[in-house]
């Protein structure tokens, strides 16, 4: 491994762990959907900074060729964030279901009793 | 059963149906005296609501379009809200007869939700090829469930006691099919009675049925879905009982 792909290897895990912790800081991230970003950006800077820790967790587990491991993490990582981002939708849809009905049925409440006042105002 | 009228809602879920709607409420009223209709606008951009209005029947204006099983599930949560005890659903597009509604109601003695059903005998509705291999298909496994020959599970010409009114109020599902299969699969896994009664279904006043047969495989292939897991959902998480 040269030089250049050392470096290029950690500034590129800097790079991800900076961005995630810039929008943790600026509350456009909120920590429960961070949480599998910290975790690939600090697996990257520890394999970036010690390539040597990559080979002994590829042999650990029995992956011949060490960076097949880095692919099965990705993607591993990928599908969760996925799964995670799917499910926080759905309880999101229902939640506007529910504010939809409750705004529609306070609707024709306020009408209802709009329609009573203005009964009673009239002689 | 004309004392069950007044504690009986009419819910008519409508999505742009302004050319339909005020003549099938007009009807309502005129077949069952005394009973209330409500039109769940379910986020028309045509004037639906002023018609219904005008028709004389009081509308739940949702903000957006919800699909019919979330038109459905907000006249639930009015009827519960509202002390009603039977709610019965009639499609804004005319397609279900209101003088089939006292049948319903008479079979709610013995049931909590009670099919409208079209193949039962009664009408001319005819469905042929893929989708009513489906429809077949659905029905058997449906009728194996609730114990009774269920005929017509997509019927959405329905009414629900009070014990359904409660749980469809809370877990009336709202995608695709859900309205009609799941919400029967939810039904009869809290414990209602479910039962058909065979009804006159006429041509829709206002658009045309799909005969599509690729269309017709997808429908069929959701329609397993949704049942499927409806079935598979813990029967715990459905709640009877409590209102709001």
């Amino acid at each position: 491994m040269s030089v250049t792909s050392y470096i290029f290897g950690i500034l590129a895990a800097l790079g991800t762990l900076v961005v995630v912790v810039e929008m943790l800081r600026r509350r456009r991230l909120r920590e429960r959907h961070a949480f599998w970003w910290l975790l690939a950006g600090v697996l990257a800077l520890i394999v970036g900074i010690f390539p040597i820790t990559l080979d002994w967790a590829a042999q650990a587990i029995g992956i011949a060729v060490p960076v097949n491991l880095v692919f099965f993490v990705s993607i591993a990582i990928l599908f969760l964030v996925c799964i995670q981002a799917s499910a926080e939708l759905t309880t999101l849809e229902s939640k506007t279901r529910v504010l939809a009905e409750q705004s529609a049925l306070q609707d024709l409440r306020i009408r209802a009793l709009e329609e009573e006042l203005l009964g009673r105002e009239a002689p | 059963m004309p004392d069950a009228l007044d504690r009986t809602l009419i819910v008519m879920p409508a999505f742009n149906e302004e050319a339909s709607v005020g003549r099938t409420v007009g009807e309502v009223l005129r077949e069952l005296p005394g009973v209330h209709v409500l039109v769940v606008d379910d986020g028309s951009s045509d004037s639906t609501a002023e018609v219904a209005t005008a028709a004389g029947a009081r509308v739940l204006r949702l903000p957006f379009n919800l699909g019919v099983g979330g038109a459905m599930r907000a006249g639930f949560r009015y009827a519960v809200a509202n002390g009603y005890s039977i709610a019965v659903q009639i499609d804004a597009d005319g397609q279900h007869d209101p003088a089939g509604v006292p049948a319903l109601l008479d079979k709610l003695a013995e049931a909590d939700v009670v099919l409208g059903a079209r193949f039962a005998g009664e009408g001319d509705y005819q469905s042929a090829g893929p989708r009513w291999w489906a429809m077949k298909l659905l029905a058997t496994s449906l009728s194996r469930l609730a114990g009774t020959r269920l005929t017509d599970t997509t019927s959405g010409f329905r009414a629900s006691g009070p014990k359904a009114l409660v749980l469809f109020a809370e877990h009336y599902p709202a995608e695709y099919l859900g309205d009609t299969i799941e919400a029967l699969v939810i039904a009869l896994r809290a414990g209602c009675v479910v039962r058909q009664v065979p009804t006159a279904m006429r041509e829709r006043a206002a658009g045309v049925p799909s005969h599509n047969p690729f269309k017709s495989a997808v429908y069929l292939g959701r329609a397993m879905l949704a049942m499927v897991f409806a079935l598979m959902r813990p029967a715990s998480t459905f709640r009877t009982g409590v209102s709001e």
